[in-house]
């Protein structure tokens, strides 16, 4: 045991750093939680108390949460806030997929560099990491758009006659959501790459397996606790993006993220802003759960 | 065959996903220094959008704001992402760890949106109740500190697992007082990883929007607040001045810190081959 830290007082140690995830993470759950059970108030009180003490009446309302999966004179699931949950699964989905074909031969190769050059490397993967990622995100903006770069340059190269539009689209969402996660992929992948025995990949070859097949049937398997890792560092945070839906989307790319914002600051409907955003952590902490119940402690190699 | 297709596809690869990386920082560094507003053509070279830059307040102001708030938020994500990392490495057993850990690493997969909406409930609800804090600066630095927190511990938790305590064990063998433990053996140790972690918070912090929009009150922006505002109507080259300034900022504070950490370990590696030889 530390002993300046026990010195310090065991309790100071874990009190504060608890006290203040307990204030500042718990309680506001607890709160976000109760607001989901009440119902709307008006400007003032923008939601109304769970127990009302004037008429003894207990005031529980579980429309906000029903009205996600039913509206009315729709069928059930037929809403607009499923239907933001699925294209944020979606895009989030997609993205996972493109950073993982973009991110895994990156990783590969960059795992197989020379040794010397390979801190270098490295660290030019991270440098755009470090710098703003909305600046990045902006940039995009002026790529993409119908007189920007991209498109003037296809001009130029006579490989289209008119621009194409690119932004607000399908394209600059993923692309968008690909350059911003894309390290968050090649990290651990290259952590688990560079780790690789590549006298296992010989003793395949020996064997009379071709390069091709001992790939698959050698590397592809050993690095898989590092492709199942960029895939949740991607595919989660993807699922709640709000900047790149604001910036490169259209209003048919609405993500979950901002029709949360939507329902708090347009609609003033605070219950139901909770109540989005308590089916938004189900959705993203059930399946972590279950992915933890089943791997265990060995998850934790994605920090 | 094989070798010489890996060899080859292999630096292809590479040099195709680092032109995607840097396609929009250099993009941006070239047009900050256009002479008119057009995006796709280099129609000159000129200032002009740095000294629209300096004349706008609003960025201006934000930049301060920013730089305070993530200042603050460094200093304490580090000190409280220390203070969780030695709980979760050192302390195996008390009450309500599992509730800890969880805490302490939940604003990791958290969305932005949920916690900014969360904490907006928590300060609506103090300030009817205790009529403060005023929304502004100080309930930014709280959103972002519990953020930045996160990922501080992160990475002073994987510097504390593979320090050998060993050296602390042989320190107090040879009379070092608990507090000279820490000082001379346990901080040199683990500064490294608490300064990223504060370099990590401050970046975090200084790029923020999510949870500052949700976060901040009237009249306060921070910059990435006002440059998201700007940004979403369109293309402005003074954002891309800014973004420039930013680019090398960050190019030069990296680079150095590389340097420094390479120069540390050489020196480290130098003192344990001399103390092994002796």
């Amino acid at each position: 045991m530390h002993r300046f830290f026990r010195l310090l007082g065991r309790e100071f140690v874990i009190g504060l750093p608890f006290t203040w995830l307990a204030v500042f993470f718990f309680l506001p759950f607890l709160i976000l939680a109760y607001i989901s059970f009440v119902e709307m108030g008006n400007d003032i009180h923008p939601f109304k108390p769970l127990w009302d003490s004037a008429s003894g009446v207990l005031n529980l309302k579980y429309e906000n949460y029903s009205s996600i999966f039913r509206a009315e004179g729709r069928a059930l699931f037929d809403t607009i806030y499923l239907e933001a949950y699925g294209r944020s699964l979606k895009y989030a989905f997609a993205t996972g997929l493109l950073c993982l074909a973009f991110g895994y031969p990156f990783a590969y190769f960059l795992a197989r560099a020379d040794a010397h050059v390979r801190p270098a490397l490295l660290m030019m993967v991270m440098l755009p990491f470090w710098t703003s990622f909305l600046l990045r995100v902006y940039a995009w903006k002026g790529i993409l758009a119908d007189q920007g770069l991209l498109n003037q340059l296809l001009l130029a190269l006579g490989l289209i006659a008119e621009p194409v539009q690119m932004l607000y689209t399908n394209v600059s969402m993923l692309v968008g959501m690909t350059y911003v996660y894309l390290p968050f992929m090649v990290l651990p992948l290259y952590a688990n790459l560079v780790k690789l025995d590549y006298g296992l990949l010989e003793a395949a070859y020996d064997l009379g397996a071709t390069p091709w097949k001992a790939f698959w049937l050698v590397t592809v398997p050993l690095s898989r606790a590092g492709i199942i890792a960029g895939f949740m560092l991607v595919f989660i945070p993807a699922l709640g993006e709000f900047v790149i839906p604001s910036l490169l989307g259209g209003p048919e790319n609405l993500m979950i993220g901002r029709v949360v914002w939507d329902e708090m600051f347009t609609a003033n409907n605070w219950p139901r802003a909770s109540a989005l955003a308590v089916v938004m952590i189900a959705a993203i902490v059930v399946p972590l759960a279950l992915y933890y119940r089943r791997h265990g402690q060995q998850a934790d190699g994605r920090h | 065959m094989m070798k010489f297709l890996e060899k080859h596809l292999g630096k292809a690869w590479l040099l195709l996903v680092y032109a995607f990386l840097y396609l929009p920082l250099l993009f941006m560094v070239l047009f900050s220094f256009n002479s008119t507003r057009q995006d796709a053509r280099f129609t000159g070279f000129s200032l002009r959008w740095y000294e629209a830059l300096t004349r706008d307040s609003k960025i201006v102001e934000g930049f301060f704001l920013s730089l305070k708030v993530a200042a603050v938020t460094g200093v304490l994500s580090a000190t409280l992402g220390t203070f969780a990392a030695f709980v979760l490495v050192r302390y195996k057993r008390f009450f309500g760890r599992t509730l800890f850990s969880g805490m302490v690493n939940a604003p990791l997969v958290m969305p932005e949106v949920v916690i900014g909406l969360s904490l907006l409930l928590l300060m609506v609800g103090a300030q009817n109740l205790l009529g403060w804090p005023e929304r502004g600066m100080l309930t930014i630095i709280l959103g972002h500190t519990l953020v930045g927190m996160a990922y501080a511990m992160v990475v002073v938790q994987s510097r504390l697992l593979e320090m050998d305590r060993a050296i602390e064990e042989a320190a107090m063998d040879l009379g070092a007082r608990p507090h000279q433990v820490f000082f001379l053996v346990t901080l040199p140790n683990i500064f490294q990883a608490i300064l990223a972690a504060f370099l990590l918070s401050f970046t975090l912090s200084f790029d923020d929007v999510v949870i500052s929009e949700f976060l901040s009150g009237p009249g306060v922006n921070t910059l990435p607040q006002v440059i998201f505002g700007y940004a979403r109507r369109g293309i402005n080259p003074t954002i891309y001045a800014a973004a420039t300034l930013l680019i090398a900022t960050v190019t030069i504070v990296i680079v150095s810190y590389s340097v420094w950490v390479a120069r540390q370990t050489r020196r480290r590696a130098r003192e344990i081959a001399a103390a092994t030889r002796s």
